[in-house]
């Protein structure tokens, strides 16, 4: 994928001048953004384009989201084009500038509910616009660019470009618009048979008044979308050409490498820099309240550098926390369980643990940064190049106008990269700043990116079931510490009494957005729960579940497809066992069964993980069911080896040998089928994340009889106690 | 002092220390940045090259160790402009997500499939040790074996 950069907007705005560009405003619902991009718009930085149509009949889309693996914009591009019928093969993909035009405000449309009247629409979509921009939200999060960018901004986009082309062609042949039909790159006029391309109707399609309310293409007749096409950033990722935020190159550019205080919220107190500025390379040691950098003509050298070094810091206060201090809070905040009817015959109670967790993208943070009188460049990954240009701003005293964030693809950002997350920004510039005006590349190294992550919050929750006499469910409900929503905690069963209940207990560990952010612990908590009553009941999990989702179609049709899939009820060897489990997150509802087996020594080993997902509709085929697998895969890696540990205030894993992640040998097999309910879209980079861990653990206890309720899974010896 | 490396069929001339590591020359001092940094310590195989046509770790090989023999990176792997069967298979299984991890685990794998052309599930387990955040695993393993299978179709018939 392209990389957009100040030349390239000056160069399509010289398209534009020369009259060959087809522009739609991309927020076609909010007033005001309709008008056509004039010819000098690129001049004034008013390019509100999406979509560009050059006489070689090559369609160019800008995509307001960033490439991290998700296959997002090629997936955007898709829906514009299916409502374009457009050729493919002539589609290409730009990622939008970092400027407001361009926040993506859709995002706010989406997390705020989907139930919007008509009437309503413009205002809302206005509205949120307006927030989005205000705060300086480009964000690629949340599950949402393919169902907010994509059904509101993507599909209409599409569908102005068809009818503007279709009425360009109407006028050159002489005919009404209803005789011709857009398809693959052509309008087409039957009757005579006469025909033109996009990209010779472009120019007069461009004068034309961009419809306000075009009309999307009835999803019974998509032909683009549901296929799986093949992904237009892979050539890239085979040969080494892909430019990675940590891969930038600027001219003169200096390294830097850094150490922080180890304690969170610690800070420098004293350091003798002498023993590194004599050695090769370094052209400077600052010493930052935060931490010590050395800045040097290689990264190499200026860590060599830093090593020699020996700074005293202060711990801010938290060296008493640790890992054990935090989950002893939360156990006396969760005080006693969930009180249960008196009519109970049975009453099951469990308490469930899960660790903080890194994000630990394989890429390690880094920013490259050049401050030059008064204007910044920035060139980083990041899942939202607005706020990180605030960001930038801010650090340095400036407005956000006199900072250009060059965003570059995110080798995994997982949520890392998130906007209030750019700490990464923030330091970064001031390094720069410092060496003005020299560029300086700061490179964190995995011990840095481990060790001053924003943590997926570690978490603890105490349950209490009730089962009448004939193991019918009359309560579940639960206590939690950590964190949680009412998405995170909701269970769609029919059950007479739910409740869950947040008990707080504060703690200073800097906690982020982890992929499906509160619904990964919870997913754990709630769905072990739900089969620990099951087994109580005596019935078997799916089937007890199954049996409480009549009013729940759609969870149930993906429950029961799970268990088709996996092959449900057929008889395993001994040691071998399934567990179910299922969640809604953003939209869309996941049932997953992890088939394992666990040897008499208490080995596991994962064999198969079944998903049936219900995102609404697929656009991709392919990169939908990749994501599911890298989903699955990403929270495997958690529920069995994944933790961060406190302890005297400090994280104690440093890197990929004390901080585990499961490789190929773990990697068990995974089948992913969609269901088409037609409902709204809903989000695809994290829901199948939530189940995984429940799913993994009710297998285990199919299998070995061992019920795990503390994550990651290592932590239990999986040998039956006597 | 001097140092000669050659990389993909190149000589350079690199004045930095022996003890730099070579991924850091490749990265810094030639430009090559396929070539990735993901741990430091051995431990990721994102950094992975091939040395006289093995792969290894880059991150923790100071560079001395490498003169006098043939450094391969990811940018060198494809010949006259044809990518190299396991970069075809890589697009043909659509393999990478981010892709980050691709260009090491791309080097690890022609280096098993130079050793062992048509390697078993278990060989693969063993040899394979790169880490992929993003959980391309199911699909690195279907290309390992599309990219074996041509060679044993004549094999097998
Ligand atoms: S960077 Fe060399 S193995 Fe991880
Ligand atoms: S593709 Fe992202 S880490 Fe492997």
């Amino acid at each position: 994928m392209n990389k957009w950069t100040r030349r390239a907007f000056i160069g399509a705005g010289t398209i534009t001048g020369g009259g060959f560009l087809l522009g739609v405003a991309g927020f076609t619902l909010a007033p005001g953004r309709h008008t056509l991009v004039s010819a000098d718009a690129g001049e004034h930085g008013q390019l509100t384009t999406w979509i560009t149509v050059t006489p070689d009949n090559l369609i160019t889309i800008l995509i307001p989201h960033c490439e991290m693996g998700q296959g997002t914009p090629t997936a955007l591009a898709m829906m514009a084009a299916e409502e374009m019928n457009a050729d493919w093969r002539l589609v290409r993909v730009q990622e939008a500038p970092a400027l407001d035009e361009y926040a993506n405000g859709y995002i706010i449309r989406t997390l705020s509910g989907d139930y919007v009247p008509a009437v309503m629409a413009r205002g809302v979509d206005y509205g949120a616009f307006k927030i989005a921009q205000w705060f300086g939200f480009q964000v690629t999060g949340g599950s949402t660019a393919v169902r907010s960018t994509g059904e509101y901004g993507m599909r209409v986009a599409g569908a102005a470009a068809k009818e503007m082309l279709l009425t360009a062609a109407a006028q050159q042949f002489g005919v009404s618009m209803a005789e011709c039909t857009a398809k693959s790159g052509r309008v087409l006029h039957a009757a005579s048979g006469r025909s033109a391309s996009f990209g010779e109707l472009a120019r007069a399609a461009a004068a034309l008044p961009v419809p306000t309310s075009p009309a999307l293409k009835n999803p019974d007749t998509f032909t683009l979308r549901r296929t799986a096409v093949p992904r237009l950033d892979i050539p890239s990722k085979v040969d080494g050409s892909a430019i990675y935020g940590i891969d930038v190159s600027v001219p003169g550019m200096l390294y830097a490498a850094v150490d922080f205080a180890p304690v969170q919220g610690g800070r420098v107190v004293h350091v003798d820099t002498k023993p590194a500025e004599a050695m090769r390379g370094v052209k400077k040691v600052l010493v930052l309240e935060e931490a010590v950098v050395v800045v040097a003509d290689s990264f190499w050298r200026a860590r060599k550098a830093l090593a020699a070094l020996t700074p005293e810091f202060h711990d801010g206060g938290n060296a008493g926390v640790s890992s054990e201090t935090i989950f002893a809070a939360f156990d006396a905040a969760l005080g006693a369980p969930p009180q249960m009817p008196a009519t109970a015959a049975t009453v099951v109670t469990a308490d469930y643990k899960v660790p903080f967790l890194a994000h630990a993208g394989m890429e390690p943070i880094s920013c490259t940064a050049r401050v030059d009188g008064s204007h910044c460049d920035v060139w980083t990954g990041v899942q939202d190049p607005l706020n990180a240009r605030s960001t930038a701003a801010k650090a340095l005293g400036f407005e956000n106008e006199q900072v250009t964030v060059h965003n570059q693809l995110l080798g995994g950002g997982f949520g890392r990269r998130l906007p209030f997350n750019f700490d990464y920004v923030d330091l970064g510039v001031r390094i720069a700043k410092a060496m003005s005006p020299t560029p300086v590349k700061m490179i964190w190294t995995r011990e840095n990116d481990t060790q001053h992550d924003y943590y997926r919050p570690a978490g603890m929750s105490r349950h209490a079931g009730a089962l009448d006499a004939n193991g019918v469910p009359l309560a579940a409900s639960s206590f939690y510490a950590g964190g949680g929503n009412g998405e995170a905690v909701f269970m769609p069963y029919a059950i007479p009494e739910k409740d869950a209940d947040a008990k707080d207990a504060a703690h200073p560990i800097r906690l982020g957005q982890w992929r499906s952010v509160l619904n990964s612990q919870h997913g754990f908590f709630k769905e072990s729960f739900i089969d620990e009553m099951a087994h109580a009941a005596g019935k078997d999990p799916f089937e007890f579940r199954r049996t409480m989702l009549n009013q729940q179609p759609r969870f149930k049709a993906a429950l029961e497809k799970a268990a088709a899939m996996s092959g449900w009820g057929t008889p395993l060897p001994a040691g071998e066992g399934r567990g179910i489990a299922i969640c809604e997150s953003f939209g869309t509802i996941v049932a997953e069964v992890a088939h394992v087996s666990v040897s008499v020594a208490g080995r596991l080993k994962v064999l198969h993980m079944y998903a049936a997902v219900d995102c609404g509709d697929v656009v991709n085929l392919d990169t939908a069911t990749a994501q599911v697998e890298g989903g699955i895969i990403f929270a495997l890696s958690a529920a069995l080896l994944g933790e961060i540990t406190i302890k005297d205030g400090r994280v104690v894993e440093r890197n990929f040998r004390d901080h585990q992640m499961i490789r190929i040998v773990d990697a068990p097999l995974v089948s992913v089928e969609f269901i088409r309910s037609n409902a709204l879209l809903g989000g695809l980079g994290e829901p199948a994340v939530p189940p995984a861990a429940a799913a993994l653990t009710n297998a285990i206890y199919a299998a070995a009889g061992v019920r795990v309720r503390e994550l990651p899974v290592k932590k239990t010896p999986l040998v039956k106690q006597a | 002092m001097a140092i000669t490396l050659t990389v993909n069929g190149t000589e350079h001339l690199l004045d930095v220390e022996p003890d730099m590591p070579l991924l850091w020359a490749l990265r810094e001092t030639l430009g090559l940045t396929g070539t990735k940094f993901g741990c430091g310590i051995a431990a990721c195989g994102a950094c992975t090259v091939h040395l006289d046509g093995r792969p290894v770790r880059t991150c923790t090989l100071p560079i001395s160790a490498a003169v006098g023999k043939r450094v391969t990176t990811i940018e060198g792997l494809a010949q006259h402009g044809t990518l190299h069967a396991v970069q075809q298979v890589w697009v043909d299984a659509q393999v990478p997500q981010c892709g980050y991890c691709q260009s090491g685990i791309i080097m690890a794998v022609a280096g098993l499939l130079a050793q062992t052309p048509n390697p078993t599930d278990d060989e693969i387990d063993a040899s394979l040790t790169n880490i992929c955040r993003c959980g391309t695993f199911a699909r690195v393993r279907k290309a390992i074996h599309q990219a074996a299978a041509p060679r044993t179709e004549g094999a097998a018939s």
